[in-house]
């Protein structure tokens, strides 16, 4: 430790970065100290990201200082932070299925040692900040909370002094979130340095000593989050108030079920699956079901039992608008209604490189005659686009761009606008928002309401409690390949729903028939 | 030595060219590349192999230049997928066509020429071992090399720090990068150790399985070395394994031949390639095995700024 | 270092100019490499391009060349296009001269039938369909790889043709030359212009030409096709068939080669010999990328792959280079338009790089 706890730990000062056709940082500022927790605060896109990687060695700032302990230093790679003593826990992991716990914390150490005296370290860290690991198991084995851990003890391994967590909580419950905290505020009073990336005001409010709030690539401005209400903060991170998404009267009840789950389970051959068991749900025209839960706990694999690029082991396990389904492939259930709105934007729900117009066909087929005897109409298809693109106000230079081309939260508004305009009995959709600027959700969120409201029933899939809040009418959590009973909105919790997401279910009950 | 004996040496020797051109391959798979120019490279390190040492007069200059030439082809290959971002299943197959009419071009004044058989090499006391000596020991030098390298591949990727490296960079190039790895420089190590590798199973055909020369020598085996990586599931061990198997379906095919069984030698000459496609089947069956197995990013294009 | 930033539209200028440059680089290099032989470069590229197309025979042989590679081709990139990497056109297009040589030698009637050589022309569909119909069920059925198993059958037919014509099939008056008996005027193609040898199967050719472009490009089918090689996860997503994509590109490219097999020995061979093809089938992967696996560019890749196989043999001839330096000009081809392929998507810049 520096003998002087007021030399800041890390100052940066006029630090700029530029992209092809973006200023991702320009002329930032910031100070770091000693044993403070220091939230950086912004949207996604506002340059949190890259001013992170400067001062990981992982880019390079076109401009700008930086001054470690006072002294001016140049950081090159990530093996020179790393050497400074600074340690980074990526907002995706930067760790490696195949290869065991022991060996992935090897890799993000410079001399990591002998395997069995760096065990022997493993086990020394995990016990003094209560981070339970088994060093031999593979990493594909791990909940994404465990993995997190590895994450955390390879930074705590290399002693860092400056500790960068990206977007941590993201993947975690709410009492998974209460024990990372724990071990922060137990690393701060040793003396280390905690940069917290988040945009999540309340736990910025509850952990943080100071927050640099970021927007478009600048730093416009920084406050002590427990004296500032959340309400100021997010508009200084947007620069505007917010559009809250209203919803319209309730629907008249006792509408037709649209989606049955029936005792649905998977198999799979894949040994990194989650498999699901015994799952039972119903959703009904003109309501919104939400399924909460931490990622990796068999979501992937309800989604794409759902939209049928897997297929079920018995079609009566799934049945659309009536119609049992679960042998149908995802062609045959789009003829019967359904819409879906893929996690992954641009590989799964977009083609890349292709253009809107041709992202458009890709599941606009059934509709609107793009194609007939087997030619594709491209002039319908081109319409089809500019339509998605006008009702939904995405920004864009025309159905000619390229899907890659968008930012995500106008890719994200021209699927979900693609698949709504088909006028679908049901939409899934999952992560609806996760990584779209909060102007975008405000309006994504309005579309699937509005959608609601017009007799569609809406499955929504979602680690974002907030969201689910906002928009469901009911919501089940997912845990361990395992789906719990549907609890109505205005019956539950934040905590309750937190609790099952760890795992922890009352005892099942038909809820889904009895509580709509 | 007795009949079994030769038997199985001849097994031995007719599996080496596949073990070092598949050693290769697997550690450049292992590092998330798929090199599908075995066959090309090891023509060209067999017909440079040949050449050098039909000029010099000696076989280790040969064996070097052979390694050598399969180093420089594999250098295109990384220049092109790692570098200039090329599809590596396109360079591969590009590298392979441009293997065969190289070495066809540089070998023509070569075919025909006769060369004295790489000498055997009886290693003292170990040669004098009953049954195992005769088999194992008395062999010549690049038989000793191919063992001791499948011994230092398999150590070095299961048991060191430099392995560990490699297989994360296969397993997730984007995450090694994010550490600091210099993910293209790996690779492009592991691709040139393909290269080589590739270069010296080619010397070993020219010079010591048939020493001479002959357009499109390898007949195939470079394939096979890259079908002998998936059947290993990405072990040194098992590829060795598989190595002597396909060894075996050589030498069963001209023992046939020899004993002028009925069955015309064209179908017998057939036996490596329907064995090739049959063991392919049976392992790949095993999704699951491919999967926990397979460096999970073979064959993509990493770019760092991505 | 050479820095590469990706382009957020793919660049027109780029994507014309990429195989003309490709092709530059190569006379560059091909005008070294003779000089490196010790031949003068300007002769000897002169007697690789020029002079094997000043006549009209020549410009029919350039066709008649640029047939097989053109069936091939079209076929082999419409599997690329997929992700689908065929590259045992080779097996399947002997097999196809197989099948078809199988119905002008045991099926034809002894005095000619009009049927005839239409029904070669489908028995050498049909023979390379069957061929390349074994990688398409190994791979849906197995997961094996078919870039190796499509691979180890062009080897398995090469063999069995080597079979067949030294044995069963062999001319008995044919002083023991592996090759089967000439086959009867009504079992060959006529030519089609007075004073060259080129038939109906290079109009054939320009007729799949269309059909391929009009396939990628127009149906809905070919649209899939474009989904399932660009982004599997998409094409599954939006409910595009893996398995019906497979079977379709292999059978029709297997197809395609099984015909250009035919026409060879229908055609100019007269007969059937080990010597069907100088490799027409692995060339035709060098002429599809090259066409940046468009049907109209894969035409013109064609004619340009065609000459450097006249180029070969008019050297041979006029300077004595070893006729492989047409499998080294055809390598280098590719390898420069793979290297230039990099600017369509990337642009290049001078800067500091790591990793």
């Amino acid at each position: 430790m520096p003998p002087d706890a007021s030399v800041p730990r890390l100052a940066l000062t006029g630090i700029s970065k530029s992209f092809p056709g973006c200023r991702a940082n320009d002329g930032v500022g910031l100070t770091l100290m000693p044993g403070e927790i220091h939230a950086l605060l912004g949207e996604n896109g506002a340059g949190k990201s890259t001013l992170v990687k400067i001062i990981y060695g992982v880019l390079q700032a076109d401009s700008g200082q930086m001054a470690w302990d006072g002294r001016p230093v140049s950081i090159a790679s990530p093996a020179a932070a790393r050497r400074l003593g600074i340690g980074m826990v990526f907002q995706h992991f930067s760790l490696f299925d195949s290869l065991s716990v022991a060996e992935n914390i090897a890799l993000g150490l410079d001399r990591p040692g002998p395997m069995k005296a760096l065990v022997r370290r493993i086990a020394a860290v995990s016990a003094r900040y209560g981070l339970a690991l088994d060093p031999d198991r593979p990493v594909h084995s791990l909940s994404v909370g465990e993995r997190q851990r590895v994450e955390i003890v390879r930074c705590l391994l290399g002693e860092p002094r400056l500790l960068i967590m990206d977007e941590p909580t993201s993947v975690l419950t709410p009492q998974e979130v209460d024990g990372l905290f724990a071990v922060l505020r137990q690393l701060a009073a040793e003396g280390r340095t905690i940069l917290y990336i988040s945009h999540k005001l309340d736990e910025i409010r509850a952990l943080c000593g100071r927050a640099t709030v970021m927007r478009a690539g600048r730093v416009v401005g920084s406050c002590d989050p427990a004296a500032t209400t959340s309400r100021a903060m997010a508009e200084m991170m947007i620069g505007t108030g917010l559009a809250v998404p209203r919803r319209g009267p309730q629907s008249a009840p006792a509408r037709d079920t649209v989606l049955e789950l029936h005792h649905l389970f998977t198999t799979s051959d894949d040994p990194f699956a989650v498999t699901l068991a015994d799952v039972a749900l119903s959703v009904r025209a003109g309501e919104i079901v939400g399924i909460a839960g931490v990622a990796g706990n068999g979501q992937a694999e309800l989604l794409s039992a759902l939209s049928g690029e897997a297929r079920s082991p018995d079609p009566g396990m799934i049945v659309i608008g009536g119609v049992a389904a679960g042998h149908l492939g995802p062609r045959a259930r789009r003829s019967l209604g359904l819409a879906f709105v893929p996690e992954e934007r641009l590989g799964r729900g977009a083609v890349p490189e292709m253009s809107l117009a041709d992202n458009a066909l890709l599941s606009g087929y059934g509709s609107g005659g793009m194609v007939r005897r087997g030619l594709v109409r491209f002039g319908r298809a081109r319409r089809y686009a500019e339509r998605v693109i006008q009702h939904f106000g995405v920004a864009t230079r025309g159905h000619a761009t390229p899907a890659r081309a968008l930012s995500g939260g106008n890719l994200q508004k021209f699927i979900i606008g693609r698949e709504i305009l088909q006028n679908p009995r049901l939409l899934i959709a999952a992560q609806p928002t996760w990584g779209v600027d909060a102007g975008a959700a405000a309006q994504i969120h309005q579309a699937l309401l509005d959608l609601a409201q017009g007799g569609t029933a809406l499955l929504i899939v979602s680690q974002d409690l907030d969201e689910l809040f906002t928009l469901s009418d009911r919501i089940a959590v997912m845990h361990g390949g395992r789906l719990s009973a549907t609890t109505p909105v205005d019956q539950t919790t934040v905590e309750q729903i937190g609790l099952r997401m760890g795992g922890i279910f009352e005892e099942r009950t038909e809820t889904d028939h009895a509580s709509s | 030595m007795d009949h079994v004996t030769a038997i199985l040496v001849s097994v031995l020797l007719a599996a080496a060219p596949l073990l070092f051109a598949a050693l290769g391959e697997l550690v450049t798979e292992k590092s998330g590349v798929l090199n599908l120019g075995v066959e090309g490279m090891m023509l060209v390190g067999a017909v440079c192999g040949f050449a050098v040492t039909a000029h010099s007069g000696h076989a280790a200059l040969g064996i070097l230049a052979a390694a050598l030439a399969g180093m420089a082809l594999s250098a295109l290959f990384a220049l092109l997928t790692l570098v200039l971002l090329a599809n590596q299943v396109a360079t591969g197959l590009a590298l392979t066509l441009f293997g065969v009419g190289l070495s066809a071009l540089v070998g023509k004044p070569f075919v025909g020429t006769p060369l004295e058989k790489l000498p055997d090499l009886p290693l003292p006391l170990l040669s004098h071992l009953p049954l195992l000596g005769p088999l194992l020991f008395d062999r010549d030098p690049l038989i000793y090399l191919a063992a001791l390298l499948t011994l230092a591949v398999g150590w070095l990727l299961a048991r060191t720090r430099a392995g560990l490296v490699v297989r994360a960079v296969g397993e997730n190039p984007e995450a090694a990068h994010a550490l600091g790895y210099p993910v293209r420089l790996i690779r492009f190590a592991c691709i040139l150790f393909g290269g080589a590798m590739a270069g010296l199973g080619g010397a070993y055909l020219s010079l010591a399985y048939t020493p001479m020369w002959a357009e499109d020598m390898t007949a195939g085996r470079g394939w096979i070395a890259l079908a002998l990586v998936v059947f290993s599931t990405w072990r040194p061990g098992r590829l060795v394994l598989g190595a002597l198997l396909f060894g075996a379906f050589t030498i069963a095919q001209l023992h046939a031949q020899a004993l002028g069984l009925a069955v015309p030698p064209e179908f017998l000459a057939m036996l490596p390639y329907l064995a090739t496609i049959l063991v392919l089947v049976l392992i790949s069956r095993d999704a699951a095995r491919i999967r926990l197995n397979a460096p999970a990013a073979i064959g993509k294009t990493f770019h760092p700024d991505h | 270092m050479l820095r590469l930033e990706a382009r957020p539209h793919p660049s027109t200028a780029a994507l014309l100019l990429a195989p003309l440059l490709a092709v530059l680089l190569t006379l560059l290099a091909g005008a070294l490499l003779f000089a490196l032989l010790g031949f003068a470069p300007a002769a000897a590229l002169k007697a690789f391009f020029i002079t094997p197309v000043n006549s009209l025979y020549g410009l029919g042989e350039l066709a008649m060349k640029a047939t097989p590679l053109l069936l091939c081709a079209i076929g082999l990139a419409v599997g690329f296009r997929a992700n689908i990497w065929n590259i045992g056109a080779e097996g399947q297009l002997l097999m196809g001269a197989i099948a078809g040589s199988g119905v002008a030698l045991f099926l034809r009637p002894a005095d000619g039938a009009p049927w005839v050589l239409p029904a070669m022309f489908l028995a050498g569909a049909l023979g390379g369909m069957a061929w390349a119909a074994v990688p398409a069920f190994l791979k849906l059925r197995f997961n094996a790889s078919e870039i190796l198993t499509s691979l180890m059958l062009t080897y398995v037919a090469r063999l069995f043709l080597r079979w067949l014509v030294g044995g069963p099939w062999r001319d008995p008056d044919g002083y023991n030359f592996p090759q089967s008996p000439m086959f009867a005027p009504d079992a060959v193609i006529p030519p089609l212009l007075h004073g060259t040898r080129l038939g109906f199967g290079a109009l054939l050719a320009l007729a799949v030409t269309l059909g391929g472009w009009f396939l990628l490009s127009r149906t809905f089918l070919g649209f899939q096709i474009r989904v399932i090689g660009l982004t599997s996860a998409a094409a599954g997503y939006a409910g595009f068939d893996r398995g019906r994509v497979t079977w379709l590109s292999l059978l029709l490219s297997g197809a395609l080669a099984g015909i250009a097999g035919l026409n060879e020995v229908a055609g100019p061979i007269g007969q059937l010999t080990p010597f069907v093809s100088p490799g027409y089938g692995f060339t035709a992967i060098i002429v599809a990328f090259l066409g940046r696996l468009h049907p109209i560019g894969i035409l013109f890749a064609s004619l340009l792959v065609a000459l450097s196989y006249l180029g070969g043999e008019s050297a041979q001839i006029s300077l004595g280079l070893p006729l492989a330096a047409t499998d080294v000009f055809q390598g280098m081809l590719l390898f420069f338009l793979l290297a230039s392929e990099v600017l369509v998507r990337y642009r290049p810049r001078l800067a500091r790089t790591r990793g």
